[in-house]
């Protein structure tokens, strides 16, 4: 067997968590090759040798700019065809999420996703993943080659092992329906003030608070505690809270001592954004909500209420 | 336009669900309804007919026959018609199998417009869009928090793990919405009783031209080999507010020294 990664970039670096991917899959299978796909990309195939590639491959054309993925969906699946690759490895991104997918189409290959290890079980690649919440464990595998997986962000830490890959130039020949999505244009907010990735203390506000308005209540009881204020993907699509404040799958990933959610449900997009946190509070009206599956306290209550009296009790101990 | 969503039915969330450990397969047996991101796309698509004027929803499906009990609700807020595709053969079809038996009931339909919802709730799967585009050979774009269709055009807004992106492209496209792109509509009275009259075709995998080997577990690449029990945070409470949840929660805190 032998196995392709895919390394997405962004500017001038390799993605942590595609080299982590990388790091792993090398150790599993020490004919591993990455890919790398993009526009003035050639200098990141060193970094990827350095994780134990040995080959890597570039697709290096402006057509490949925008971080789009069907232009990556056509060049890995003819580069796995041509060079017969038993296993594919993705990290999982937004991106590579829907190259995965496309991927999966092309060369009818089964894809695994979710996954938070892999190993080699009698040689066979088995991969391990959580389901339903969290609330079970599965191990799955793939029948037929080639096998594509897509593994959890963060489940694999990036270890140089500082080896040189050979560099391969492959094709950018696109199908016609992989170039009808054009980039307009992107707004990559640059980070300011304290990040919520130092903060000791986070009060996490979601769509169960009603209003941006009801924020005020978030930062009122952070500022009680000596925390910051973070948001989810819902009321940062709607333009309630910054987008520096997200936590979860396409924000930030945080592991403070205290996570409190007031009206956050828990989706698996922002579960992995917060599950590492040491202790997890949560309040959502909802008895339903899958954070509770994962709370070490969950309250089932109107936030409205119960945030401002807790607000008011922190305020008076410190007080006294 | 013509605009298709792809809707799943799913077991209720919530600590009742389970995999059947004999077949390994999620347990489909107990209470069930539509899979809460795919009515996004629904009131998306009834949005984009609206301001069109006119236009059809199609609702396709693929699952047992009674899913047709979930997939009412979307047809209550509004969508004109259903499409399900049931067939025990097609029974533990994985994403491989998925996408081949759905791309073949789409393009049947050729819709201008595919929609999806973000992710399914019972596999926690976010990739069919990309696979069901590859076979129709139509763009795709997914994680949408802004859309405008205009003049055979698409133009989305993204989230991304760097930020927001805009993208542009043509119909007929495959789309994957946001929840947070809008509010789903609570069916009317009205249109809970207009359901049930709605058209609803049940149809075999050989109604949409698919070779019974390229559905269900035969049409499958991936397996699911053993479960096992999670390694859990241990001591999860849940309380019902009485009046003292604000006490409970400061005493928590006392007790573990984070006040």
């Amino acid at each position: 067997m032998s196995t392709l990664v895919f390394l997405e970039h962004h500017g001038s670096s390799i993605q942590k968590g595609a080299l982590g991917v990388l790091t792993k899959a090398v150790s599993l299978d020490p004919d591993t090759s990455a890919v790398i796909i993009g526009s003035g990309v050639g200098g990141l195939a060193e970094q990827a040798g350095r994780y134990g590639a040995k080959t890597v491959y570039v697709a290096d054309s402006e057509s490949l700019e925008a971080p789009l993925p069907q232009p990556r969906v056509d060049v890995i699946s003819r580069l796995v065809k041509d060079k017969g690759f038993g296993t594919v490895l993705f990290a999982a991104s937004v991106l590579a999420t829907d190259v995965a997918g496309g991927v999966s189409a092309r060369l009818d290959a089964g894809l695994n996703w979710d996954l938070n290890d892999l190993a080699s079980e009698n040689g066979t690649l088995v991969g391990k993943r959580s389901a339903l919440g969290d609330t079970i464990r599965a191990d799955v595998g793939w029948t037929s080659e080639p096998r594509l997986g897509l593994v959890r962000a963060g489940s694999f830490d990036a270890v140089e092992s500082g080896g040189s890959a050979s560099v391969e130039q492959v094709s950018a020949d696109l199908e016609d329906f992989s170039a009808r999505a054009v980039m307009v244009d992107q707004a990559h907010e640059e980070q300011s003030g304290p990040s919520i990735e130092d903060a000791e203390i986070l009060v996490t506000g979601g769509r169960g608070l009603g209003t941006p308005e009801a924020f005020s209540l978030m930062e009122d009881l952070a500022a009680a505690l000596g925390g910051a204020v973070a948001s989810t993907r819902a009321v940062v699509d709607s333009g309630w809270y910054p987008y520096a404040t997200q936590v979860g799958q396409t924000g930030k990933v945080v592991s403070p001592k205290l996570y409190i959610g007031a009206g956050v449900s828990g989706a698996i997009q922002h579960k992995v954004g917060m599950q590492t946190s040491q202790v997890i509070v949560s309040i959502n009206k909802d008895p339903n909500a899958p954070i509770f599956d994962f709370s070490d306290l969950g309250v089932v209550g109107d936030l409205q209420t119960i945030v401002p009296a807790l607000t008011a009790l922190v305020k008076e101990r410190k007080a006294s | 336009m013509k605009i298709a969503v792809c809707v799943k039915e799913v077991p209720d969330p919530g600590p009742n669900r389970r995999i059947d450990p004999g077949t390994l397969r999620m347990d489909r047996s107990g209470d069930r309804s539509l899979n809460a991101y795919d009515l996004n796309a629904v009131e998306e698509a009834l949005r984009l007919k609206e301001a069109a004027g006119d236009g059809e929803v199609v609702l396709v499906s693929l699952g047992a026959s009674k899913a047709l009990d979930s997939i009412r609700k979307a047809l209550a807020m509004g969508a004109d018609r259903a499409v399900l595709v049931s067939d025990e053969a097609a029974a533990g079809s994985d994403l491989v199998a998925t996408s081949y038996v759905l791309a073949a009931a789409l393009a049947a339909e050729a819709p201008d417009l595919v929609l999806f919802g973000q992710q399914a709730s019972d596999a926690d799967g976010a990739v069919l869009w990309a696979a069901v585009a590859d076979r129709l050979k139509m763009p795709v774009v997914s994680q949408i928090s802004e859309l405008e269709v205009a003049d055979g055009t698409v133009t989305a807004k993204r989230q991304t793990e760097f930020g927001y992106d805009r993208i542009r492209t043509t119909l007929p496209a495959v789309l994957a919405v946001a929840d947070s792109l809008n509010e789903p509509r609570y069916p009317s009275l009205k249109g809970i009783m207009g359901a049930k009259k709605k058209p609803q075709d049940v149809k075999s995998l050989a109604d949409v031209g698919v070779e019974a080997g390229r559905a269900g577990e035969a049409g499958s690449r991936t397996t699911v080999i053993s479960l096992s029990p999670p390694e859990g945070r241990g001591g999860t409470v849940k309380i019902e507010d009485d009046g003292t949840a604000a006490q409970k929660i400061f005493d928590f805190l006392l007790e573990r020294k984070l006040v």
